[in-house]
């Protein structure tokens, strides 16, 4: 296969398919064994200084918010992390400066609610480095190749722009059609961390709605750590098997955590805690804010329990839910405010 | 038809881009102005228009504006809640006839940088990135571009080509190996709605709003914009066009308070 082109971007996450392999057969257990464990275990045994990161969901939607506060709280830092549409989980790392390295699909954003003051402040002045650039589609694709056990995935996307010269991609001639292809490098995170609405005990796992790229996400993995909203028993999974999305012997580590995903939304249990997020866009503009943020509500409570206490206990995630069940409707503070 | 007297040009510019959607075809939706073009759509002329978000809702019914284009709000009553790799297998295959897209700056080719400005390694502004953008304009047979239009954004050269649109004109996508037949069909401003000229592949106008002179056209571009003398003037929105729209956005999180 002639290769035409070359990306600058640093190649991150990718392993000769031998190594991952062997990686695989002697750190992965087979064995069906309780992994429950609460955050701060899971984040200790599992997330080490300097390893590259992805976090599952979408944006704001099913993240694993209580992970994303105890690395934080652990001040793990030197992490490198994928920006597949990262968004807050990305932004609050990066302002607490864990992640000092992030290849970019999507970062630096939250939507409809503007750019992200911290973590922008950070890529302008240069603490946080961006590695290379990226689409949606093609970390989607190298989360596959990763996923499948081969070196890389071919694709039409990139081609002709600047995005592709600032990518880890390579640009050949396809064997078959003669035509350019993107040939996109598999990724294989040191470390994925996936909320989940329910899983049993040795990580069988159910999502509701849309999976976006946990799929793939889940199986090329090295380590798999999953929050869930509860703990079910292995019978329900095995009544329906077809709604597994991730099946056990992936899965690392099982940590009950309800809420687990605020203040990010989890489909059909509660909406964006809007408020909340209002205030982190509002605070993070300056780098007193960012530090007065990160003292109340991360190194100013024991765990997430006590997280979830000071941002409105049962009252608030109640009002989430009846907006989550369109009961309420929902507000935008972040439009109102300077 | 009761056309009406006032409205602001992000309402006219939400429901030109509405008439663009058409019943029985897939449209790829992004989040803020194009997403209420097509929810617009939805309750008007093109209720059975198929809506596909890149997080991997397909064709809900959408009860209320999306914050998101993954929130639960765009899979509500789907007939699918899928994978982005589902969907953009999909796009990659043929299967999505239209693209919406925004841009902090475009050039005359319709490419379109939303990834920095300034200089890349120090940037003065650091913008998200790609996102599916890239994914989008590489694979939909048509893209549509909703964009501000003034000098800053309508530029001579990108300061970062994150996505493609003609590249450098006509046949250049294909030799950079994008699907044949692929590209940017419309682009939708606050002043009126352009397509590409045949052979150049270069930016022309189409029709202006009303109210807006030729001389506005020419003034917010940095690059030179075919002008061809039969163009069009476009319908102001419906009264019940504007109904609906500020029914879908009662918050006004797109169309301003």
């Amino acid at each position: 296969m002639k290769v035409i082109d070359e990306g600058t971007g640093k190649l991150v996450g990718w392993y000769d398919p031998d190594e991952h392999r062997r990686w695989i057969a002697e750190n992965k257990s087979r064995e069906l064994k309780d992994k429950r464990m609460d955050p701060r275990e899971a984040v200790t045994k599992y997330v080490k200084d300097g390893d590259f990161i992805a976090s599952g969901g979408f944006g704001h939607i099913r993240v694993s918010m209580a992970l994303i506060y105890e690395i934080i709280r652990q001040n793990i830092r030197n992490l490198g992390m994928a920006g597949k549409t990262a968004v807050h989980d990305s932004d609050i790392l990066i302002g607490a400066g864990c992640v000092d390295r992030i290849e970019v699909a999507y970062t630096f954003g939250h939507e409809l609610r503007g750019l992200s003051p911290a973590s922008r402040r950070a890529v302008e002045n240069g603490s946080c480095q961006v590695l290379g650039e990226l689409s949606n589609a093609a970390y989607q694709w190298r989360f596959l190749a990763g996923a499948m056990g081969i070196p890389f995935i071919p694709s039409r996307v990139l081609m002709g722009t600047d995005t592709f010269r600032f990518s880890s991609a390579k640009i050949a001639e396809d064997p078959f059609s003669g035509k350019s292809v993107c040939l996109l490098p598999s990724c294989n995170p040191d470390v994925v961390f996936i909320h989940a609405h329910r899983c049993d005990k040795y990580g069988n796992t159910q999502i509701d709605g849309i999976a976006v790229e946990d799929i793939q996400l889940a199986r090329c993995a090295r380590r798999l750590i999953i929050t869930t909203e509860e703990v079910i028993d292995e019978n329900v999974i095995r009544e329906k098997p077809w709604r597994t999305t991730i099946p056990f012997y992936h899965v690392d580590a099982v940590v009950e955590v309800p809420w687990g995903s605020h203040p990010c939304e989890m489909p059909y249990l509660y909406f964006f805690d809007e408020n909340h997020i209002g205030e982190w866009l509002k605070v993070s503009k300056t780098e007193e804010g960012t530090k007065e943020y990160f003292d109340r509500y991360v190194y100013g409570v024991n765990d997430f329990q006590e997280y979830l206490e000071l941002v409105g206990g049962d009252d608030n995630m109640k009002y989430l839910s009846e907006i989550e069940r369109y009961e309420r409707p929902m507000k935008a503070p972040w439009l109102r405010g300077d | 038809m009761v056309y009406a007297d006032e409205f602001t040009s992000t309402e006219l510019l939400a429901c030109v881009a509405s008439h663009l959607l058409k019943n029985g075809k897939t449209f790829f939706v992004g989040t803020g102005l194009p997403m209420i073009a097509c929810m617009l759509a939805q309750r008007t002329h093109a209720p059975d228009s198929l809506i596909i978000f890149e997080a991997g809702g397909v064709g809900p019914k959408i009860p209320a504006l999306p914050i998101s284009v993954g929130d639960s709000r765009t899979f509500h009553k789907a007939v699918a809640a899928t994978t982005m790799h589902d969907v953009m297998s999909a796009a990659q295959s043929g299967y999505i006839d239209y693209g919406f897209l925004g841009a902090a700056q475009m050039d005359c080719y319709g490419n379109i940088n939303t990834t920095v400005i300034g200089d890349h390694d120090r940037p003065k502004v650091r913008l998200p990135g790609s996102g599916g953008a890239n994914d989008i304009g590489s694979l939909c047979w048509n893209t549509i571009v909703l964009i501000r239009q003034d000098k800053r954004r309508f530029v001579e050269k990108l300061d970062f080509l994150t996505t493609p649109g003609y590249l450098s004109g006509k046949g250049s996508r294909e030799i950079n190996g994008l699907p044949v037949n692929s590209g940017p069909y419309r682009v939708i401003t606050q002043l009126g709605v352009y397509g590409f000229h045949e052979n150049s592949k270069r930016m022309k106008l189409l029709e202006r709003y009303p109210g807006v002179t030729i001389e506005d056209i020419i003034e917010n571009s940095s690059f030179e914009i075919i002008i061809p003398e039969n163009h069009g003037i476009s319908n102001p929105p419906t009264r019940e066009e504007q109904r609906i729209l500020h029914e879908i956005d009662p918050e006004g999180m797109v169309l301003g308070a």
